[in-house]
């Protein structure tokens, strides 16, 4: 289904992820594989309940029992990997540290000196736009704010892939929209490789070079979406007809595997419901 | 601002400490008025007036201030010590859910157990001083130390945890930078209820075995039937958990500033 081009900056080779259930072993991932290339920008789309997180985690390396392979530039990872930046779906700021010392959190790892990563923290503070906000708690910042955050920490990390988990779902869709510009800019700026896992269809459109496309479980590979759309993008771009079109066709793909998922929630729910 | 708007705010500033002030003596006031009727006996609750009014002679006659400063050192001792014990304690359950599983339900059943009538057995380990006190006080205080702990470190949110993964932290990184300070609320509701516990049961023991500080106090003058002087005593001992219940507050902001 991929091609696989010697420069892949990521690449998953045949992931198969089961998991034990009281109702017997399901399967989550099933021989996924696809590659990303230096400094583009990948989008993981598919119904709730595909393995899209699964996914997430497997690259991340936070889930140890899998089959397959997954190489950083052609290093093969078992684990948490200092070139994977991670961006989660979830509230993931400190609260009990200021903006700056969020930011500044991958660089106190590192040893740096505190006034350096107090400056270098303010870059990317910057960059992700709070600037002004340096000195205030993630209680006092609302939910789209504290997920730049998020983003400002993992972009100081300096990795070379960015890979987040819907990280804006829990946001309104015009927030959702102007966070995406933001991410585009940035990633724009920094010719970040990025990989998005997210089951909003103009999310992943308006950001991405390609879009991967998952069926309902078993989550396989259904199909993988050139976007060619111009770049540098904004979000002005959801207003065209090249754009509409994207949209159309993945939800032309997506529809048939949402509409399984749910048939088959509904019934899993009339089973588990007490016969009257 | 305005200066209507400045008026305002400062209101909702100082509302809550005056209402609180105001609810005191406004119990105050009926307390005297049932008692000056007679509708609550004097022989057991003396007006707040004659207590107001023996607060003199309990500081001049009684040395209530050095009293205080013998309970006060006491509860300090036991608060150091259960936070100190109670949080690795709490901390090494987490760890090992061998241990947690084994040992949690002992640990709250310890924490009703009436501790204090063990006082006999302590008097024998540690003969009839302040450190029979300090450790009744402090072995009453730890079971809600070590469960609050349990609970803040177990209750960290997932996401937390594995934001920490994905920067590759160490188990101690992990601790020190993630589990500790997000189980830090927790925690300090744990050594605050500790604190309440150990406060009841050092003044207890002092009552019981006639030594130390307030206790002793409240003791003496109870069985010289001065019941205004007992009553001025007791708020003594209010006072304590107050200066208490203020630092420890002030500690939590400065590890916490917002939540």
């Amino acid at each position: 289904m991929s091609d696989t081009p010697n420069n892949a900056i990521l690449k998953a080779d045949h992931i198969n992820v089961r998991f034990e259930t009281a109702e017997g072993p399901v399967i989550a991932v099933d021989d996924v594989s696809f590659d990303v290339r230096p400094g583009e920008f990948l989008s993981v789309i598919g119904p709730s309940g595909c393995g899209k997180s699964t996914l997430f985690n497997v690259i991340g390396g936070l889930l140890g029992s899998y089959q397959g392979t997954v190489n950083v530039a052609g290093e093969t990872i078992n684990g948490p990997h200092q070139s994977i930046g991670m961006v989660f779906q979830e509230e993931s700021t400190f609260p009990w540290r200021t903006v700056t010392d969020n930011v500044a959190f991958p660089l106190e790892l590192t040893g740096m000196g505190k006034a350096q990563r107090i400056e270098k923290a303010k870059h990317f503070i910057g960059m992700v736009g709070l600037k002004g906000f340096e000195n205030r708690y993630p209680g006092e910042l609302s939910g789209g704010m504290r997920q730049r955050v998020s983003l400002a920490r993992t972009l100081a990390s300096e990795p070379k892939i960015l890979l987040m988990d819907e990280p804006f779902a829990a946001l309104d869709e015009q927030t959702r929209l102007l966070l995406g510009d933001k991410v585009l800019q940035i990633q724009q700026e920094l010719k970040q490789t990025t990989l998005l896992i997210t089951h909003n269809i103009t999310e992943a459109v308006q950001m991405s070079d390609r879009i991967l496309v998952m069926t309902y479980r078993p989550g396989k590979v259904k199909r993988i979406v050139d976007i060619d759309l111009p770049r540098p993008r904004t979000s002005e771009i959801v207003g065209s007809e090249a754009f509409g079109r994207y949209v159309a066709q993945i939800w032309a793909d997506l529809r048939e595997e949402a509409s399984r998922g749910m048939r088959e929630q509904e019934k899993h729910v009339m089973d588990e419901a007490p016969q009257g | 601002m305005s200066a209507q708007a400045q008026k305002r705010a400062s209101f909702a500033d100082y509302a809550p400490a005056a209402t609180g002030v105001g609810t005191v003596l406004a119990f105050f006031l009926i307390m005297e008025l049932l008692v000056q009727t007679g509708m609550v006996n004097r022989f057991i609750v003396p007006p707040p007036s004659e207590i107001i009014g023996s607060f003199g002679r309990v500081i001049v006659e009684e040395h209530v201030f050095s009293r205080f400063l013998q309970t006060l050192i006491e509860c300090l001792t036991a608060g150091v010590m259960l936070t100190v014990f109670g949080v690795a304690g709490g901390v090494v359950m987490n760890r090992y859910k061998l241990l947690q599983q084994a040992c949690e339900t002992w640990v709250a059943a310890m924490a009703s157990a009436p501790i204090v009538l063990m006082y006999p057995l302590f008097l024998v380990i540690f003969g009839r001083s302040a450190w029979t006190i300090i450790m009744m006080g402090f072995l009453a205080a730890l079971p809600p130390v070590i469960l609050k702990t349990i609970e803040g470190i177990s209750g960290t949110r997932k996401v937390l945890v594995n934001v920490g993964r994905s920067f590759n932290l160490t188990p101690s990184q992990q601790f020190w930078k993630i589990l500790f300070p997000a189980a830090l609320p927790n925690i300090f509701v744990g050594i605050r209820l500790g604190l309440i516990f150990a406060l009841i049961n050092i003044v207890g023991v002092e009552f019981l075995i006639n030594y130390g500080g307030l206790g002793q106090l409240i003791n003496d003058l109870a069985e010289r039937y001065d019941l205004a002087g007992t009553y001025a005593a007791i708020c003594f001992v209010i006072l304590v958990s107050v200066l208490f219940f203020m630092v420890l507050e002030k500690i939590e902001r400065w590890l916490r500033p917002v939540d």
